[in-house]
């Protein structure tokens, strides 16, 4: 016989009985996002680049300034897109970062053809500082391969007016910028057939495989040379000029922003282009700013991570977030699918909203959440973001299990003078362990492939090669990312299986 | 007032139609009734209003002279057992753990579940040591007997079988027939029955209440139904089945 001890408490409603686990649910949470966010100290200062190479090697270039001024410097690699940075670095999230005038102006200040001096009056109103010009100017340009150019003549991109059969591969940014694609068509009057959006680094592999004949670029980018490309003449003047600089806090202590002033009008294109040839080359960052310190090749001080302290520091990093995100998910989710199991109204509302937040692509969802406060530049933006999408498996496959219970067995449940909370945890819930288990295990899988976007906002984990390999255009840093995700992803398959074993009960799999 | 449930002018509506229609019923104290019709004629209503599955429109039931109302059918569950077609046990549960699901939430002692379960597998004719297998793994016939045990656990005022044994074949139909009689005779148990088969229903009932279209249309013993048929509904009704027994 092993007819157990009875068990703890009878006779609260199902309203109580919901409201209490609702209740624990929200302490539990807010215990679990404070723990991922206030590790982040203040302490070094914080530097953040997006993710194309000349972001990468500037910002790495600030940092070796910072940390040969003496102080603590820390750069979070390949954010995704200026509206993240720049809420970053309002919200202190990030202390600096490298941009452009022209994109301060028009995408950030909404003030297009604005002089340096209003730029930084309007940025001084929002509490942030701008260095002096690094010594270049890295505008937009329209970019072909040379044989095809010189086969249709073509010099100046007034000239592309003719050529309506042309493929433009353009990357987003550029398409939706507002000194980007759209303004430009009607400057120069272009209608081509065909307009793609496309990465920029596999734009350039677009272009020299010839799938795409027209692409945008900066004017300082390695693969103009590499790929013996031409950059077409802005005849109409249409681009502004995009001049590098550093962003800052003004909170920023001195000795940090003396570092990074001192870098005003230290590099011209030649010297950047050289940079960015250098780094992408290498593979390596960090030694093409040391290349700008004056450093050889060889005597490198700074020796790099190896191999299997990297990927170990990412695979943590990437279970930490799926894991704590999942978990959430599920504390969370599984009280909403009891509820929505009611049906009707709260049905469609839950499993409505749940569905929503799934459609929001995951960039947009992290560009959304960045500027919000408590959230920034932080795992717990990220993690929130993977807990979002975590719900809705979770949510259906529990309110759906519920729903699916067949009336006589419902029914013997209340006959037997069971109160609702003792029905849901002895009957309901265990009958419906298969499909909760199974939402558990879809959250689980899609988690660990979404948590490579984190990368994207400095959270790291397996998405930190993949985009910077994404960037460089080498598979190898692709795969070093992406082969390590599918395992795991496997591998947490694999484990959801045999937990099936021990958490569903036997008389279910029969 | 020996009855231990009254149901006065009971009407329950479905959408427009009537499920029942102003029900009166007493069910006697120690006696088995037997609900018998065709299917769709609200006998089963009937036992769901006692369990409340569902609730009355108008009209007033009282068990053992309290009225089945939401703040009192709590209490008033845990004083009946409730058996259906098929055994409505947890798939989850070995045949033990579907025994002492109720036990255990009512806080009964662990010896006293232990003793009253070796009573009921005696009484039931039901093999101790299949106590372990999941409902998947018992027949039908023993799944019944299960089902009824767990009905009789904390020794019900009154049991309400719906159409216990309808899903069985005839042999094993004939076997808990008989065993339930004894059962019920031993225990002196108050019993409503729900069957749409006369031969149970006068094998087992010490009363009939004949149910069609929402009402009760004739009571009695089976002779007195066969004697004195009240309308042609009831004579039809008999004939049909006595038919079928003849051959």
């Amino acid at each position: 016989m092993n007819a157990r001890a009875p068990t703890r408490s009878s006779g609260f409603q199902s309203a109580v009985y919901l409201n209490r686990q609702l209740g624990t649910c929200g302490s539990l949470i807010i215990v679990l996002i404070l723990l991922t966010g206030f590790s982040v100290s203040a302490d070094p200062v914080i530097i953040g680049s997006k993710k194309f190479t000349e972001s990468y090697v500037l910002a790495e270039i600030a940092k070796q300034s910072l940390e040969r001024a003496g102080l603590k410097a820390e750069h979070r690699q390949g954010m995704g897109g200026t509206i993240i940075l720049w809420e970053a670095l309002r919200g202190g999230g990030i202390d600096v970062y490298p941009e452009y005038t022209g994109t301060i102006a028009e995408e950030m200040l909404k003030q297009p053809g604005a002089s340096i001096a209003q730029i930084r009056n309007a940025l001084s109103a929002q509490g942030i500082a701008m260095t002096d010009d690094l010594g270049f100017n890295n505008t937009y340009a329209l970019v072909m391969r040379r044989d095809r150019s010189e086969r249709l003549g073509l010099k100046t991109i007034s000239d592309l007016r003719a050529h309506g059969e042309l493929k433009f591969g353009l990357t987003h940014e550029f398409l939706e910028r507002r000194d980007g694609w759209r303004p430009l068509s009607e400057r120069y009057q272009l209608a081509p057939s065909q307009v793609l959006g496309i990465d920029h680094a596999l734009g350039y592999g677009a272009l020299s495989k010839g799938e795409i004949d027209v692409k945008d670029a900066y004017s300082t980018d390695a693969k103009i040379g590499d790929y013996g490309l031409v950059t077409l003449i802005d005849d109409l003047h249409f681009f502004p000029q995009y001049k590098a600089v550093f962003l800052y806090r003004k909170m920023l202590a001195a000795p940090a922003s003396h570092a990074l002033n001192d870098l005003s009008n230290s590099i011209d294109e030649a010297r950047m282009i050289r940079l960015n040839s250098k780094a992408e080359r290498t593979k390596n960052y960090a030694a093409a700013a040391q290349r700008f310190f004056g450093a050889t090749e060889n005597s490198s001080p700074f020796v790099s991570e190896t191999f299997r302290n990297k990927l170990l520091r990412w695979v943590t990093r990437h279970l930490e977030l799926a894991g704590i995100s999942l978990l959430l998910a599920v504390i969370v989710g599984l009280p909403l699918g009891i509820i929505a199991s009611r049906g009707g109204v709260i049905w469609h509302t839950i499993l409505g909203i749940t569905g929503v937040i799934q459609t929001i692509p995951s960039l947009a969802l992290l560009a959304l959440l960045v500027p919000l406060p408590f959230f920034g530049i932080s795992a717990r933006t990220a993690i929130v973001a993977l807990f979002l999408y975590g719900l809705l498996p979770i949510v259906r496959n529990t309110a759906t299990g519920l729903q699916d219970i067949s009336r006589p067995l419902r029914e013997s449940a209340v006959a037997l003078g069971l109160t609702a909370g003792q029905r849901l945890r002895k009957i309901f819930l265990p009958l419906a362990s298969r499909s909760i288990l199974a939402g558990i295990k879809t959250s689980a899988v899609i988690n660990i492939g979404t948590a490579t976007l984190a990368a994207l906002i400095g959270a790291g984990g397996l998405g930190e090669p993949i985009i910077s390999g994404l960037n460089l255009n080498d598979h190898v840093t692709i795969l070093e990312g992406a082969i390590p995700a599918a395992l795991l992803a496997l591998l947490v398959q694999f484990f959801f299986d045999l937990l099936d074993r021990v958490l569903i009960p036997r008389g279910l799999r029969l | 007032m020996n009855a231990l449930v009254h149901f006065r002018d009971v009407s329950k509506l479905f959408g427009n139609d009537f499920a029942l229609r102003d029900i009166n019923l007493e069910v006697e104290r120690g006696k088995i009734t037997a609900l018998i019709g065709p299917s769709g004629c609200g006998k089963s209503t009937i036992l769901r209003l006692i369990v409340g599955l569902v609730v009355a429109d108008t009209g007033e039931i009282q068990f053992d002279g309290e009225q089945i109302a939401p703040g009192t059918i709590m209490k008033i569950r845990r004083r009946l057992g409730y058996v259906i077609q098929d055994g409505g046990l947890f798939p989850h549960l070995t045949a033990l753990r579907n025994l002492t699901l109720q036990p255990r939430v009512f806080r009964k002692k662990r010896d006293e579940i232990e003793k009253r379960i070796d009573e009921l597998c005696q009484l039931t004719k039901f093999p101790n040591s299949a106590l372990d297998r999941y409902p998947l793994e018992l027949s039908g016939g023993q799944r019944q007997r299960v089902s009824l045990m767990r009905a009789l656990m904390l020794s019900p005022e009154l049991l309400l079988l719906d159409e216990p044994f309808a899903a069985l074949d005839p042999l094993v139909r004939v076997n808990l027939q008989r065993d339930l009689k004894e059962i019920c005779a031993r225990l002196q148990q108050t019993v409503l029955l729900v069957t749409h088969d006369l031969a149970e229903a006068a094998f087992l009932g010490d009363e009939i209440a004949l149910m069609n279209e929402g009402r009760i249309v004739q009571r009695g013993s089976i002779a007195d139904l066969r004697a004195k048929p009240a309308n042609e509904f009831v004579r039809e009704f008999i004939s049909a089945q006595r038919g079928l027994v003849q051959l």
